[in-house]
C-alpha cells in the first residue's frame, strides 16, 4: 500500500459517518453520469413546464385585463339628476385614482350650426380621451386652439369642403377649424369635439360625465367604484355593466381553460418524471443489494435513495424553475408584448411538487425491492 | 418467427408494455384534447365576447343627424328616415347568415308617460324582446334578451305581442313604480312588467315591443336602427382594404372572409336604403382580445405536445433500456442489428397504434368535458384528425426509442447477459 492509499485510508476510518454517505450520493451519481442526467433532464423539464404553467395561469389575468382596457371606461361618474359636475370634480377624481386608472370628462350640449340646425358639441380633454377610447378613429388629433375634432357623419352638415365654421350657444359664436375626422359607429359620429378649457369657456357649462377605467381585478374596481361614491357625494357613480360582465365571463373562461390544459401538461410532465426515475432506481437494484448485503440497514437505504430523490428534485426543479420564468417570459413578449412577470410564489409549489414527484418515484421501486433477497438480485434473477 | 417474437413479448410482458402504452395513452390524450380546444378556443371565445354586445350597427342611409345626449332624443322622432321592419329576417339571409348570433331593432320615440296625474315626458323605445321570425323554412328567436346579455330585469320580460312595457330602473323611480303596476303611456294603458337595469342610457328611457313604439308615431314598419351581433374575424390589412377597389377572385375572397367589414356590407345588401357599420369599441377590441387568447392556447398547445412526446420518448427508453439482456440472447444466437432493431420498432408501431387510439377516445371525450364544463357548450373533434394523431404518436414513439434501440443493438452481447451494464 503506497503512502498515499493509507493517508487516504485513515483520513476515511476518522471522517464523520455523513461523509460515507454523501460520498455514495455523490459517486452514485457521478460514475453512472448519463441516467443520472437523463434522470435530471427529465426532471427539468417537468418543472420548467410546470413553472411556466402556473406563472401564466396566475399572469394571464392581469394581462387580459390589460387588453380589456381598451374596452375604455368600466366607471361612470354623472351629476346627480341631470347636473353638471362641480368643478375641481376631476382633480378630486384624479387623486382618489392615484394612477389605478385614467378618468376623461366630458361636457354636452346642444348648438346651432351657422344654418340654424340643432348639433351636440361635446368639450373633452383630447389626451385623456386618446389613452382612454382607443378604439376612436381619428384621421388627426386637434394640435392647437380652435380646432375640433368632427363625427363622419357631422362633417357633410357643418363643414363640407373643409372650411372653418362658427357654432352657436345660448348666443355665445365660436369659430372653429377642423383638425380631424371621428368615426367610432357610435353616438360620437354624430357629434363635434372641443378641447375642455374652449368648451367651459365658450358655454360656460361644466363637464357633466366622467368616463373612468380603472385598473385591476373586478374586486379592485368595486374597490375604486366606492371610494369614488364616497369622495364624491355631488355625483353618481354607475358601473358600466356592459364592459365589467363580459370582462368577467371572457376571463374567467380563459383562466378555466388555462388551468385545465396547465393541469393535463404537469400530470403528463410528472408522469413522465415518474417513469424515468423509476426505471433509474429499478435498474439500480444491484446497488441496493450490494448495500444491503454488506448490512446496511433499512432505514439507511430508504434514506438513501430518499435523499438522492430528494437532492435530484430538488435540483431539478430549481433549475427548471429558471428554464419556465424564461419559457414564460418568452410567451408573455410574443403574445402579449408584455413580459409576464415572474411569481417567486410559484417556487415552492413546484419544489415541494417536484421533490413529492421523485420521492414516490424512489420509494415505490425501493418497497418492492425490500422484498427480494439480495441474493437473487445479485445472480441477476 | 418474427411476429411470433413481436406476439410473445407482448404475451409475456404485460407489465412493461402496460406501462410504456399507458404513457403512450396518456401522451395522445393530452395531445388530442389540447388540440380539439385549441382548434375550437377562438369560436368559443368569440361566442363569450358577444356578451360585450352588438358589434354592427344599421342605420338608414339618409339619416338626419342624431341629436342625443344621455339616451334623450332632442329631435322630434318623426325626422329623418327609417329602415323598413319587414327587411329584417333577411338578415338571416346573408352569405354569413350563421354568424349572426343575434340582432335588434330600434325606434325610440318621445312619449308623455302618466301615472296618478303624475307627467313625465320620456324616450321609449321600441324594440324586439325574444321575438319568433322565420327567413325560409328556418325560424330563430331574436331581440335585445341576446344581444344586450346584460340588460337586468326585476320582474319579468314583456311578451313581444303584449302592450307591457319595461321602465328604465331611474324613471321607476322617479314614478315611484314598480313591476306589475299600470301605466298610461301616450294615452294608453299598459302595464309594466319589470324594472330595467342596464348601467347605461336605458335607465332613463322606457322599453317596449316594436309594434307600440310604431303606434306611437304612427309608421308602422318603421325602425331608426339595428343593432346586429356577429362572430367576425379579427381584422388585418386586407379587411380594411375598400372592397370597391378589389378586382375578380381577391373581392370574393374579401367578401366570404368573416370580418366586419364584410358582413356589414352584406347587411346593406338585404336591407333597403342602409347604412351599415361596426361598433368599433365592441369589433377592434374584440379582435385583439381573441388573438391574445387563441395565441396563448396555441402556445400551450405546443407546450403540452412537448410534454407529452417527452413522456412517451422517457417511457420507451426505460422500457427497451430493462430489455438488454434480451437483446444481448438475441444477438449471441446470431441476429443481427437490423433484425434486433426491426422487433422493437414493430413493438413500438404497434403500441403507438394501441395507445393512439385509446388516447384519441379519451383526449375526445376529455376534450368534450372542458367544452361542457367552461363554455356549456360541444367542441368535438373531426374524425379526420385520427390518422394524424396516429401518425404523430407513431412518430413520436419511434423518435423516443430511437435512441434508446440504437444503444441496446451496439451492446456486447456478454456484457448485456451478464448483467454488466
Amino acid at each position: 500500500m503506497s503512502h498515499q492509499a493509507r493517508d487516504l485510508a485513515a483520513t476515511r476510518t476518522h471522517a464523520p459517518h455523513t461523509s460515507m454517505f454523501l460520498r455514495m450520493l455523490v459517486r452514485a451519481a457521478i460514475l453512472r453520469r448519463g441516467r443520472a442526467a437523463s434522470a435530471l433532464f427529465a426532471m427539468v423539464v417537468a418543472a420548467a413546464v410546470a413553472t411556466a404553467m402556473l406563472n401564466l395561469y396566475v399572469d394571464v389575468q392581469a394581462k387580459l385585463q390589460r387588453e380589456f382596457r381598451n374596452y375604455g371606461a368600466n366607471i361612470i361618474l354623472v351629476g346627480k339628476d341631470g347636473t353638471s359636475l362641480p368643478a375641481g370634480t376631476l382633480a378630486q377624481v384624479d387623486s382618489e385614482l392615484a394612477g389605478r386608472g385614467i378618468a376623461a370628462p366630458f361636457g354636452l350640449v346642444v348648438a346651432r350650426t351657422a344654418d340654424g340646425q340643432p348639433i351636440v358639441v361635446a368639450g373633452i380633454d383630447f389626451d385623456r380621451v386618446k389613452q382612454l377610447d382607443r378604439w376612436w378613429s381619428v384621421s388627426a388629433w386637434p394640435t392647437t386652439a380652435n380646432q375640433v375634432l368632427i363625427g363622419v357623419r357631422a362633417l357633410p352638415l357643418v363643414s363640407p369642403k373643409n372650411q372653418a365654421f362658427d357654432l352657436t350657444f345660448q348666443g355665445h359664436t365660436l369659430h372653429v377649424n377642423q383638425a380631424g375626422t371621428v368615426q367610432t359607429g357610435a353616438a360620437e359620429d354624430s357629434r363635434i369635439y372641443v378641447s375642455l378649457a374652449e368648451f367651459v369657456s365658450w358655454t360656460g357649462v361644466q363637464p357633466s360625465t366622467i368616463e373612468v377605467a380603472a385598473n385591476g381585478s373586478p374586486e379592485e374596481v368595486a374597490a375604486v367604484m366606492n371610494q369614488l361614491a364616497q369622495a364624491l357625494p355631488a355625483a353618481d357613480v354607475r358601473p358600466v355593466r356592459q364592459i365589467m360582465e363580459g370582462e368577467a365571463r371572457v376571463l374567467g373562461k380563459t383562466r378555466a381553460t388555462l388551468l385545465a390544459a396547465a393541469s393535463l401538461i404537469i400530470l403528463t410532465a410528472a408522469l413522465c418524471v415518474l417513469s424515468t426515475l423509476m426505471g433509474w432506481v429499478f435498474d439500480r437494484r444491484r446497488d441496493f443489494a450490494i448495500m444491503k448485503a454488506l448490512g446496511a440497514s433499512e432505514r439507511l437505504l430508504n434514506g438513501f435513495f430518499a435523499a438522492e430523490a430528494a437532492a435530484l428534485g430538488a435540483t431539478g426543479a430549481m433549475i427548471g424553475f429558471l428554464v419556465g420564468i424564461g419559457i414564460a417570459a418568452w410567451i408573455g413578449r410574443a403574445n402579449f408584448h408584455a413580459p409576464v412577470v415572474p411569481r417567486f410564489g410559484v417556487l415552492p409549489i413546484v419544489l415541494a411538487g417536484s421533490m413529492a414527484v421523485t420521492l414516490i418515484s424512489a420509494i415505490l421501486p425501493i418497497s418492492l425491492l425490500r422484498r427480494v433477497q439480495p441474493a437473487v438480485i445479485l445472480r441477476g434473477e | 418467427m418474427f411476429v411470433r417474437l413481436v406476439y410473445e413479448s407482448f404475451r409475456r410482458q404485460k407489465r412493461r408494455k402496460i406501462l410504456a402504452g399507458a404513457a403512450i395513452t396518456l401522451g395522445v390524450t393530452v395531445a388530442t384534447a389540447m388540440i380539439a380546444v385549441a382548434t375550437d378556443i377562438g369560436d368559443k371565445i368569440n361566442r363569450e365576447l358577444r356578451t360585450i354586445g352588438a358589434n354592427l350597427v344599421i342605420t338608414p342611409q339618409e339619416d338626419s343627424l342624431d341629436v342625443e345626449i344621455g339616451g334623450v332624443n332632442l329631435k322630434p322622432p318623426t325626422d329623418g328616415a327609417f329602415l323598413s321592419e319587414a327587411d329584417l329576417p333577411k338578415i338571416k339571409g346573408i352569405f354569413w347568415h350563421n354568424n349572426i348570433t343575434a340582432f335588434a331593432p330600434m325606434l325610440p320615440v318621445n312619449a308623455a308617460i302618466e301615472r296618478y296625474g303624475k307627467r313625465v315626458e320620456a324616450t321609449l323605445v321600441g324594440t324586439y324582446f325574444a321575438k319568433q321570425l322565420s327567413y325560409g323554412n328556418e325560424t330563430f328567436t331574436t331581440g335585445v334578451r341576446t344581444t344586450f346579455p346584460w340588460w337586468k330585469v326585476s320582474g319579468s320580460w314583456p311578451h313581444d305581442n303584449s302592450m307591457d312595457v319595461l321602465l328604465g330602473e331611474r324613471v321607476a323611480a322617479r314614478l315611484n313604480e314598480k313591476a306589475g303596476d299600470e301605466l298610461i303611456v301616450y294615452g294608453l294603458p299598459t302595464r309594466v312588467s319589470g324594472i330595467l337595469s342596464t348601467g347605461g342610457a336605458e335607465d332613463d328611457e322606457i322599453v317596449a315591443p316594436l309594434a307600440m313604439a310604431q303606434g306611437i308615431i304612427a309608421k308602422p314598419d318603421a325602425v331608426k336602427r339595428v343593432y346586429v351581433s356577429a362572430l367576425t374575424k379579427p381584422e388585418d390589412a386586407f379587411a380594411r382594404r375598400d372592397p370597391k377597389s378589389l378586382s375578380g377572385a381577391i373581392y370574393d375572397r374579401w367578401y366570404c372572409t368573416p370580418y366586419p367589414q364584410a358582413i356589414a356590407l352584406q347587411l346593406t345588401e338585404v336591407m333597403s336604403h342602409s347604412h351599415a357599420e361596426q361598433i368599433r369599441q365592441v369589433a377592434q377590441n374584440e379582435g385583439a382580445v381573441l388573438t391574445r387568447i387563441e395565441g396563448l392556447i396555441f402556445l400551450i398547445t405546443l407546450a403540452a405536445l412537448f410534454a407529452s412526446g417527452l413522456a412517451v420518448s422517457a417511457a420507451m427508453a426505460t422500457a427497451i433500456f430493462e430489455r438488454r439482456a434480451e437483446v444481448g440472447l438475441m444477438k449471441a444466437l446470431g441476429a443481427g442489428k437490423f433484425a434486433v432493431a426491426s422487433v422493437f420498432f414493430a413493438e413500438a408501431a404497434l403500441m403507438a397504434l394501441i395507445g393512439g387510439a385509446v388516447g384519441f377516445g379519451i383526449g375526445s371525450a376529455l376534450a368534450r368535458q372542458i367544452g361542457h364544463s367552461i363554455f356549456n357548450s360541444q367542441i368535438s373533434i373531426s374524425p379526420v384528425l385520427l390518422p394524424v394523431i396516429l401518425a404523430i404518436a407513431v412518430i413520436v414513439t419511434f423518435a423516443g426509442s430511437a435512441m434508446a434501440i440504437r444503444r441496446a443493438v451496439s451492446l456486447d452481447p456478454v456484457f448485456a447477459l451478464r448483467g454488466e451494464l
